[in-house]
């Protein structure tokens, strides 16, 4: 394959399928914590460095 | 006593090859370097073999539930190599007013000066610090002491052999003339070494928890550590002239090569003074407040959202220049989107407070934090903006950009160093409070007037020479020449000296309080609150007769 069409094929997988994927992955991980049953977890989460006594 | 053999074995071979590459040196420079890597391996050689127990010079306490050894050490360094980093800033930020001060030297000129200052504040202060605090909150946030304990003194003490080679290698004029990755090739190997140990270390910590979920803290420091070495590795594809010299020969040419210098340096600034420096607020603002972070939900996107946009970035450093118009475009989009993440993190940071908000006016520590959020949230509005092409146009290559970088850089990470620091110091020493929290207040103080002088200055500066050098006069010649926009600047620079100092002497007051604080010694004060009581006033609310 000559490096002119890699370019080509690169910068079209880029701005295609590329984008849609890593805009589909990104969405996907957002809205992870959001899922039904999760504010449970993320109250335990935000509250677990408070859980000892002391940090020494 | 074996294993002290082994090690002082490891320590006379690396002696016997610096020396071998010192006398095998085809320059000045590398020989110097290999001179102070032997006189490293002669000090190590003589720990090793004397014995001596290192956590005795610096205080410590028994060691706890958790490895603090080599934190007290980082923050020793951190408080070390700011006033170091601070005092060059000042000295250079003179020598632009007042040229004489580069003494005719050529050691100690600007050019020389400057990428010591900018490795000292950011790699060496700034790097000290996201170690330390690294170190320290994986712990306890992992509920597990550190992984590979030997292997985290070597990435602190080879992190410090790094800064010494790198300073003094700008000052002997070894330069491989990258922004912020200026050290030549034996110094990036060797940075390389170290990063890997401390990777293996934190994610260690990780692996060996207790605590089931992994708190978002970490999350960033993963994220800063991990692209850290990636951005150092691709942008030091270097090729050596000669493998005992300081030469050596980038891979990447042209356009190319600055892309990928661009987007290293705006990922420096994306994943070692954001990610890393988010990382101390995810975990120290709410422990210093009391209270849990206002939405952990926001904290996981505005994790997501860096990751994924600040990667893009860096193109915004090269509008206007041989780079395709395409990539500069892209560069600005994505700098611009990154505003919403980045305020998103602010927002999510001084919520933390909400409830709590007095403790602005009772407690310094927590001011500091507030002002570093403030000034997180301001350099991230006022970068995109000047990411946008026809802003940039005015901005670039003027004092504006400076003064941009030093209101994320004093504002955001100084501020936020220096409020974990005064968070760590009494507990990593075992004392009961800091020496002084009114000197707290003048830290505070001082360091934000400071701020507001250098970059209330450099705006003016900046927009002033950005609008001299495009006027035009009616015969379609430039009006003005360069020397004219520098004495333009003039009284600028001696504002921005003038704010330096200010910052400087904040760092004076805390060298002192933690040097104090470390000694046990507590200064007899008056308390930050002090309502005066009012006899007449302190009665209970008699119900009004219907």
């Amino acid at each position: 394959m000559s490096t002119h069409s890699t370019y080509d094929l690169l910068r079209h997988l880029a701005d295609s399928w590329g984008l849609v994927m890593m805009t589909a992955i990104f969405l996907g991980l957002c809205a992870w914590p959001f899922r039904p049953g999760a504010r449970p977890m993320n109250r335990d989460a935000a509250n677990s460095i408070f859980k000892d006594e002391s940090d020494v | 006593m074996e294993s002290a053999l082994k090690r002082s074995g490891l320590w006379l071979a690396g002696l016997l090859i610096a020396v071998l590459a010192c006398a095998a040196a085809v320059d000045t420079g590398f020989a110097i370097h290999m001179g102070i890597v032997g006189f490293a391996c002669i000090i190590g050689l003589i720990v090793t073999l004397r014995g001596l127990d290192m956590s005795r010079a610096i205080l410590s306490p028994d060691q706890g539930r958790y490895d603090d050894d080599v934190i007290r050490w980082g923050v020793i360094a951190t408080v070390f190599w700011g006033m170091a980093g601070f005092l060059v800033g000042l000295v250079i930020a003179l020598q632009l007013a007042l040229p004489v001060l580069n003494l005719g030297l050529e050691w100690t000129a600007f050019g020389r000066l400057r990428p010591l200052h900018t490795s000292a504040v950011i790699f060496a202060f700034g790097g000290n610090a996201l170690i330390a605090t690294s170190f320290y909150v994986v712990q306890r946030t992992c509920r597990a002491r550190l992984a590979f304990p030997g292997l985290a003194r070597f990435v602190f003490w080879g992190y410090q052999l790094f800064i010494v080679l790198a300073a003094t290698g700008y000052l002997l004029g070894i330069t491989q003339a990258k922004e912020y990755a200026e050290p030549e090739w034996y110094v990036d190997i060797w940075l390389t070494i170290v990063w890997v140990a401390y990777l293996a270390v934190f994610v260690g910590t990780i692996i060996k928890r207790t605590e089931p979920h992994i708190y978002v803290a970490n999350w960033f420091y993963l994220s800063f550590i991990i692209t850290v070495a990636m951005l150092h590795i691709v942008n030091n594809l270097n090729w050596p002239v000669s493998f005992v010299g300081s030469r050596s020969f980038p891979v990447f040419a042209g356009v190319q090569g600055a892309l990928v210098q661009w987007w290293y340096g705006h990922n420096a600034v994306g994943f070692f003074l954001t990610a890393g420096f988010l990382a101390m607020m995810y975990y120290f603002v709410p422990k210093q407040a009391e209270r849990p972070i206002f939405s952990y939900r926001l904290s996981i996107i505005h994790f997501w959202a860096l990751i994924f946009l600040y990667i893009w970035a860096g193109p915004h450093h090269l509008h206007y220049t041989a780079l395709p118009d395409w990539a500069q475009t892209l560069g600005m989009v994505f700098s611009v989107m990154l505003w919403m993440p980045s305020w998103g993190g602010m927002i999510n940071g001084l919520m933390t407070l909400n409830g709590a908000w007095d403790k602005v006016r009772t407690d310094p520590i927590i001011r500091m934090m507030v002002m570093a959020l403030a000034f997180y949230g301001m350099s991230t509005f006022e970068g995109p903006m000047m990411s946008i092409k026809s802003v940039n146009s005015l901005s670039h290559y003027t004092d504006w950009t400076i003064g941009h970088v030093h209101s994320g850089a004093l504002g955001w990470n100084g501020m936020i160093t220096f409020a974990c620091v005064y968070y760590m110091v009494p507990r990593l020493w075992a004392k009961p409070r800091l020496y002084s929290l009114r000197m707290v207040n003048w830290h505070f103080w001082l360091a934000t007037v400071g701020i507001v002088f250098y970059a209330s200055s450099m705006w003016v500066a900046g927009i002033t020479q950005g609008l001299m050098w495009r006027e035009y006069g009616a015969d379609g010649y430039l009006v003005n020449s360069f020397a004219e926009t520098v004495l333009a600047l003039k009284p600028m620079y001696f504002l921005r000296a003038f704010g330096g100092l200010l910052f400087l002497s904040g760092a004076v007051v805390m060298t002192v309080n933690v040097w104090r604080t470390i000694l046990g010694h507590q200064r007899d004060e008056a308390p930050m609150r002090d309502a005066a009581f009012d006899p007449a006033k302190d009665r209970p609310i008699v119900a009004v007769a219907a």
